[in-house]
């Protein structure tokens, strides 16, 4: 039976394919080290511009802080590139920026849309490494995203400041070289709401936690829980929920007759304001009498943001913040005003850490006095600062995590206005906040990686 | 409509002579009808490898989006064999990538680093795991049987989610970890603790050397698929889509070849999910939910069902939507549109804006109504169209029978 060959055999097809492929690969290879300097590095600028990345969520239940982060970081932008008035360019001592871009680059910008999920934030920021040539990542509204992409960025030799990011992990456990954060962080909360909470409320309470199921809702769940039973509160039930999960009844209608006292909230953006308004409106749990004491809801990561959203329902809770436009210091009324009057709101706690992340990073770059990331790291590595609105600051070197005075908030019974919707209860002192930077594990792991320009 | 063009020409209506031919003869048939074939193959081989080139000036000639047009691509082509091939359509297709994707990282955890290793792993166990739901999914058709693919995959997003935490690490993501085993490659002497990206034999499978791993992986998978089409086992598929019940009559059970079916796309799906985790040891279940099932219909369906290269082209059609079109902002508008006037410009700006950026899923739904509501065969019988059209130009005439498709 003859069988007939094809002009192509199988083989030479796929050696062909090979060989091709092979082929193709060598040009790139040539073109990335042509243009290396002196120190060969992911993306290093050759142009009049750097290129920075803002990776936020535009959909999903942070869509909110993403809108608001990525206002924040185009004004961070301006200001470092001497447009406006500056903003806290100004104001941060010490401080080696110029307001004529970062080491006389201009600042260019790109963004891109992390839909709150790993997959889609990696993407979007290898997008960012690969095509756009980002030397920085910031933004983030949820620490699945942050832990994802900052353990991407170590990999491809690219800074991330995180944004929004809470998780003890973030600078815990998954902690990495090329990660920094300067917001504050579930345990830190902890130790902020704790002494507040017993003063409030007595400490022969009994609490129900809802949590949002991520790596932000865990260890803000262990941090809160531990805090609170430290006081000799107990814990009735911890129940995880799924993030954005839009309808939280049914696991808000066993928390009465659970025996518990208090409903502890580890919910943040959209979920919070749905869980919180279902709590109060549709139970009505804020009048109701358990264990012959008043029921009380707490919600440890509080913003103003969210409180916009839930209405009167934030009304007497209390909870923790990074930062409110309200506080009573120089930049944070310079950055009030500046923000305001470009977009007509006052900045978020979210608005805020981005907007001070990414001048932080120039400023880390002008005293490196190179694009180097092994050298801008080392410059921010136990950074101490003042003049971002929270006081006196310091970048741990061990863990990337700043440490500053965390603020417990509570929502105002009579707001005068709808950006007035928060009163700070107590500024907890940073040395009271401040941790062994050994207690959560992990490591930073090398600086000198090769990372996309291998 | 579309089910008579998609059939006629590898045809139903010389299946019958062909099935009751010798196996012998059926071989010759097949070899003498894949001239043309390879052809296409070879084609098809060029354009993928020289995608870099091609692709760069509309902004897609970076990496990681042409790594994820390859794996998206055998994803489709995969999802088609089923669907397109037999007409049964599976709402449930994501489990297999994530199924996948969630092996290749525990290999890569466990044994070693070599992408080979997790990819054939991921394979064997998106293909058992498309045995089982297969198996009960299959005793309905229609409807039914999307429904109960459905339910498996979304049971399988929430389990993954709540209890299979322990296996799946939950919201957060499966990673590697410097405190990994990695037995065989601490037998081979490597450093376990040193973190290391995926490998095939000492070629890190990142950026360029990534894409081209997937990419010949891709052109495999399509002469897989070629394969299979121009087979009797092909000819069982679509003669089960013309008429299943005409089959079981004739004496045939179906059910073993629908099995079959079903379990190889479900192999290709974790292929698929395998190489999202070499190109990015990161494995979530978000691969797993009721969306991303919905995706991979969308791709076939706007590239042409039943198509051997429409499936590839909708899953790029549909990435590139994603990355890009979800990338542009208001400034890059205003970049773009600068060689017009002021308020012109604004005015352009304004009403492109809601088209891209956030709004990409809109330019999806809209791109996807207009090709079901004109080109029911997806964007291949658009090519079709179109050649028709230039021949028809070419010999002077009128174009007539081209338009009496709609």
């Amino acid at each position: 039976m003859p069988i007939e060959t094809p002009a192509w055999s199988r083989r030479r097809l796929l050696q062909t394919s090979a060989a091709l492929g092979a082929g193709l690969a060598i040009p790139h290879v040539f073109v990335r080290n042509a243009w290396s300097q002196d120190k060969v590095f992911c993306n290093n600028p050759t142009g009049g511009t750097v290129t920075l990345g803002f990776n936020v969520p535009q959909s999903g239940p942070y869509a909110d802080e993403g809108a608001d982060e990525l206002r924040a970081f185009q004004l961070a932008v301006q200001h470092l590139n001497g447009e406006g008035d500056g903003g806290l360019v100004n104001t941060l001592k010490p401080s080696n920026l110029k307001g004529n871009g970062i080491l006389g680059k201009k600042v260019a910008y790109v963004t891109g849309d992390t839909q709150t999920k790993s997959d889609a934030a990696r993407a979007s920021a290898k997008r960012m490494i690969e095509s756009d040539k980002v030397l920085m990542i910031s933004g983030g509204s949820s620490s699945g995203v942050a832990v994802a992409v900052q353990s991407l960025c170590q990999d491809m030799g690219v800074m991330f400041m995180a944004g929004l990011t809470h998780s003890n992990d973030t600078t815990g456990k998954d902690k990495r070289r090329y990660g920094f954060r300067h917001f504050f962080n579930a345990y830190m909360s902890g130790q902020a709401l704790g002494p507040v909470l017993a003063e409030e409320y007595g400490t022969d309470r009994t609490a129900y936690h809802l949590t949002a199921d991520y790596t932000w809702g865990w260890t803000q769940e262990e941090s809160i829980k531990n805090a609170t039973e430290a006081l000799g509160w107990k814990t009735a039930q911890t129940v995880r929920t799924p993030l954005g999960a839009g309808d939280f009844s049914q696991y808000l209608t066993p928390v009465l007759n659970s025996g518990a006292d208090v409903l502890i909230l580890n919910h943040y953006g959209g979920d919070m304001v749905n869980s919180l308004r279902q709590a109060v409106t549709q139970f009505d749990m804020k009048s109701k009498q358990v264990n012959g004491k008043q029921f009380e809801i707490v919600v440890p990561l509080f913003s103003e943001l969210m409180a916009q959203g839930a209405g009167d329902a934030v009304k007497g809770i209390l909870g923790t913040a990074n930062w409110d436009w309200k506080l009573d210091n120089e930049a944070t009324k310079v950055l009030a005003k500046s923000f305001g009057e470009e977009y007509g709101s006052p900045p978020s706690q979210a608005a805020h850490t981005c907007y001070v992340q990414t001048l932080l990073y120039a400023n880390a770059v002008e005293t490196a006095g190179t694009f180097y990331p092994p050298e801008v790291i080392k410059a921010l590595e136990g950074f101490e600062f003042d003049g971002m609105g929270n006081g006196p600051t310091l970048y741990r070197a061990d863990d990337h995590q700043c440490f500053k005075d965390v603020l417990v908030v509570r929502g105002k019974e009579n707001p005068t206005n709808q950006f007035d919707l928060m009163e700070i209860a107590k500024v907890v002192p940073r040395d009271q906040v401040t941790y062994d930077a050994s207690i959560f594990g992990g490591e930073l792991g090398p600086s000198d990686v090769k990372g996309c320009a291998a | 409509m579309s089910e008579s063009v998609l059939t006629s020409e590898k045809g139903i209506g010389r299946s019958p002579a062909e099935r009751h031919r010798p196996k012998g003869d059926g071989m010759r048939g097949f070899m003498s009808s894949s001239r043309s074939d390879y052809v296409i193959l070879a084609i098809f081989a060029l354009a993928v490898l020289t995608m870099p080139v091609w692709l760069a000036p509309i902004g897609a000639g970076y990496p990681d989006i042409l790594q994820k047009f390859a794996i998206f691509g055998i994803f489709a082509l995969g999802f088609n064999i089923l669907f397109g091939f037999s007409g049964y359509l599976s709402f449930g297709h994501a489990a297999f990538l994530g199924t996948g994707s969630y092996a290749a990282v525990w290999m890569f955890k466990l044994l070693s680093m070599n992408a080979l290793i997790a990819v054939v792993f991921a394979i064997v166990v998106a293909g058992i795991f498309a045995l089982l739901i297969g198996y009960v999914s299959l005793r309905r058709s229609g409807i039914y049987f999307s429904i109960l693919t459905l339910a498996f995959a979304q049971m399988s997003y929430n389990l993954a989610y709540s209890v299979l935490t322990p296996i799946t690490n939950g919201e957060t993501g499966l990673q590697t970890s410097r405190s990994d085993p990695r037995i065989l490659d601490t037998m081979m002497g490597a450093d376990p603790h040193i973190l290391r990206t995926p490998d095939f034999f000492g070629i890190a499978l990142q950026g360029w050397p990534g894409f081209y791993f997937c990419a010949i992986l891709l052109i495999l998978a399509f002469f897989v698929t070629m394969r299979i089409k121009n087979s009797t086992f092909g000819l069982m598929l679509f003669a089960i889509k013309s008429n299943q019940n005409r089959m079981n009559y004739t004496g045939f059970s179906t059910r073993p070849y629908l099995l079959a079916a079903f379990v190889i796309s479900g192999m290709y799906a974790g292929l698929a999910g395998g190489l999202l985790a070499v190109t990015d040891p990161l494995a979530g279940a978000d691969r797993m939910q009721w969306t991303a099932s919905g995706e991979v219909v969308l791709m076939t369906i706007l590239g042409g069902v039943g198509t051997l290269l429409g499936p590839v082209i909708g899953a790029a059609v549909m990435k590139y939507l994603e990355q890009i079109f979800s990338s542009f902002n208001e400034g890059f508008l205003h970049r773009s549109f600068d060689f017009l006037p002021t308020g012109l410009q604004d005015f352009v700006v304004t009403i492109v804006s809601p088209f891209v950026g956030e709004g990409w899923h809109l330019t999806l739904g809209l791109l996807f109504m207009i090709v079901v509501i004109f080109l029911p065969g997806g964007i291949m019988e658009g090519i079709a169209h179109l050649t028709r059209r230039f021949r028809k130009g070419e010999t002077g005439g009128s174009g007539q029978t081209a338009r009496t498709g709609h």
